[in-house]
């Protein structure tokens, strides 16, 4: 299988791209995570455009039916994580901590060149494993992150065990900041902190939002920099949308401490006539057919693109 | 193929609600971060001072309510069903069941009910509550049944559990929930079939053809499933001639089928019982109507029990059934997003 080659867009590209295609998808669905595919699409671009050092996809560029769940009666049964390639000791690994972003990872996976457009249009279908929460059969997922605060801790496991067994490849995160609210995000950090897990890093989109709306209103965090270096990680807050800022970030030194980046974003960033859904942007699901008209007109000319033509849709 | 004709109910929650909790000055409208996705928005809106935004931090929740009770407070915590006992089960026993506060834990989304995918579907919740000491678990299948379940829970001298339905509901019952009275859908006596939440709503759908077949069909529907009258219900175990059949929407272990299988074993019925729902395995994303059929919960699957234990075909088709309603995953009643 031919290798992936990185670059072969520029990461602005394909940020643009995600945003294109989760819009596209949006139209024709009459709703779906947008707000996330833009304070995100830099972050996701740069991960798989940059960053991290993946092989070649394992698995087919159309994704397989649903193979089932894990046990004992399901021998073939596997995971997503083949579309971020082969699980080797020189290679990075990457969670997708909060699994309501499938949608704009999907979008990144195609833009990568790691999965066929058709992916996408199997997104929330009856029988398909490209799951609307991503599970850990979806495409590039590798553990279930529906229940939202676990991804940092299973990094930090594997970044441990990937440590003793002396392997070189990275383990990442990409998270959201609603997860800041879970207690379990808190243990995650001093134990990587205590146990010195310096190969594990995380990309936070710090978006400020949530399902119920935005955090202030919700249940306000407070600095979330400040309190996660008082519980022992290295932390280096930048514009989410500004890619130098995360290519000095990651260079940022952080002997015996997990690196966290938190990827400061705007939840319209490339489509502001979303704007007008403020606070009420987790999933945008449009009020009337005007609206929805108007959002397709607004939002491609933002984008660059035509109209999407959703008649026959639903 | 059969009309229903069942009136469907928009967000019966929302409204019952409201009522309630405004005619009781002690209750509390608790939320973990899926407000609208529980139908307490407008609620949210219109009374803030009974709500208390408690974000995503379940486990605090808990407590947090364990302490509202402690001061004389009834606090409703809305939430995924999932939410309000996974993560946060170890406050669930300390803060809430051991002391026996007044907490009404309101878990929306039952098992196969939500396209969430395993972190999101409560597939052993019932197992799960029914071995907690103290516990009461109610659980609603129609519109009347959530209308009047925030008075049920709110009688139960305890912490109660409760399997809510959201969104579009169907109204096949004119009487609220007796705490502790299952409703007895048909009197019938060949065999027993016991059934709670969307469950029952496929027990109708099948009865109709069985008993074209021939099969006279005894139909019981559950509300509350913990504490639980064993001595009703073996009358009716007692009054069929062959045996039983439970459908939930729950894995098969510790939930009602393994209620009837404690009650017959413990009274030495010598009946047969089978045990619909989900085989040891968990389900995935998808939608209410294929999740059902494919995980075998629906009045096929039942069909297929009744044959099971009367040891023959009935060659009832799809046909047969009363039509099933087809609710839309993204249909316009049901709160935006998961």
């Amino acid at each position: 299988m031919a290798m992936i080659r990185r670059n072969a867009k520029t990461t602005e590209e394909i940020a643009l791209g995600i945003r294109r295609r989760v819009f596209e998808h949006a139209m024709h669905n009459n709703g779906g995570y947008l707000s996330q595919a833009c304070s995100s699409a830099e972050q996701l671009a740069w991960l798989y455009n940059e960053q991290l050092e993946l092989g070649a996809p394992t698995l087919p560029m159309i994704p397989k039916p649903f193979g089932g769940v894990p046990s004992a009666d399901n021998p073939t049964y596997h995971t997503g994580a083949g579309y971020n390639g082969p699980e080797r000791s020189d290679l990075d690994r990457l969670f997708i901590a909060p699994a309501h972003y499938a949608l704009v990872a999907y979008a990144t996976l195609i833009e990568v060149g790691r999965m066929a457009p058709e992916g996408l249009e199997m997104f929330n279908k009856d029988g398909s494993s490209v799951e609307m929460i991503g599970a850990e059969h979806s495409p590039g997922m590798e553990v279930h992150n529906g229940t939202l605060g676990i991804g940092f801790s299973t990094a930090a496991g594997l970044a441990w065990a990937r440590k003793r067994k002396k392997e070189t490849g990275k383990t990442w995160v990409f998270m959201s900041d609603g997860e800041v609210q879970e207690g379990q995000t808190w243990e995650a950090i001093q134990c990587a902190a205590h146990h010195g897990i310096d190969n594990l890093y995380a990309i936070m989109d710090v978006n400020r939002q949530q399902c119920d709306g935005a955090m202030s209103s919700v249940m306000d965090v407070g600095d979330i920099k400040t309190k996660m270096e008082n519980f022992g990680a290295v932390v280096v807050s930048i514009d989410g949308h500004k890619l130098d800022e995360m290519r000095d970030a990651v260079a940022e030194k952080h002997k015996g401490k997990p690196l966290i980046i938190l990827a400061n974003t705007s939840p319209f960033r490339g489509m502001p006539t979303l704007q007008r859904r403020f606070p009420r942007l987790h999933y945008v699901r449009f009020k009337s057919e005007e609206e929805r008209a108007e959002m397709n007109h607004d939002i491609a000319r933002a984008l660059g693109v035509d109209p999407v033509d959703y008649q026959g849709a639903h | 193929m059969q009309k229903t004709g069942i009136q469907m109910v928009s967000r019966p929650y929302e409204r019952a609600f409201e009522a309630y909790a405004m005619a009781h000055p002690e209750v509390l409208c608790l939320s973990a971060d899926l407000t609208s996705s529980c139908e307490i928005d407008k609620f949210r809106d219109k009374h803030p001072d009974k709500f208390l935004s408690l974000g995503m931090a379940e486990q605090n929740m808990l407590s947090f309510a364990g302490g509202l009770g402690m001061a004389g407070f009834r606090p409703f915590l809305h939430t995924f069903g999932v939410f309000l006992y996974r993560r946060p089960y170890d406050q669930l026993m300390a803060s809430i069941a051991y002391p026996r506060r007044k907490v009404r834990l309101m878990g929306f989304l039952p098992g196969v009910t939500t396209p969430g995918g395993m972190t999101h579907q409560a597939i052993e919740d019932i197992s799960v509550m029914r071995s907690i000491p103290n516990m009461t678990i109610l659980e609603t299948g129609d519109a009347t049944e959530v209308e009047s379940i925030c008075e049920a829970a709110d009688s139960i001298d305890g912490p109660v559990y409760c399997r809510v339905l959201r969104g579009s509901v169907p109204r096949l019952f004119d009487t609220p929930i007796e705490v502790g009275k299952m409703r007895e859908l048909a009197l019938g006596e060949d065999v027993l079939i016991v059934t709670a939440g969307i469950t029952t709503e496929e027990a109708l759908r099948a009865r109709g053809a069985l008993e074209q077949k021939g099969v006279s069909v005894r139909h019981l529907h559950l509300n509350t499933i913990k504490p639980f009258d064993a001595k009703a219900m073996l009358d009716h175990i007692q009054s069929v001639k062959g045996g039983v059949v439970t459908l939930e929407n729950h894995v098969t272990e510790g939930g009602i089928g393994s209620l009837l299988a404690e009650i017959m074993a413990d009274n030495g019925v010598g009946k047969r019982l089978v045990r619909l729902g989900l085989k040891d395995t968990y389900a995935h994303g998808g939608s209410r109507g294929y999740l059902m059929k494919y995980y075998g919960l629906d009045a096929t699957a039942l069909v297929a029990g009744v044959e099971d234990l009367l040891g023959t075909q009935l060659g009832i088709t799809e046909d047969d059934l009363t039509t099933a309603r087809v609710d839309a995953v993204h249909s316009t009643v049901k709160a935006e997003g998961l």
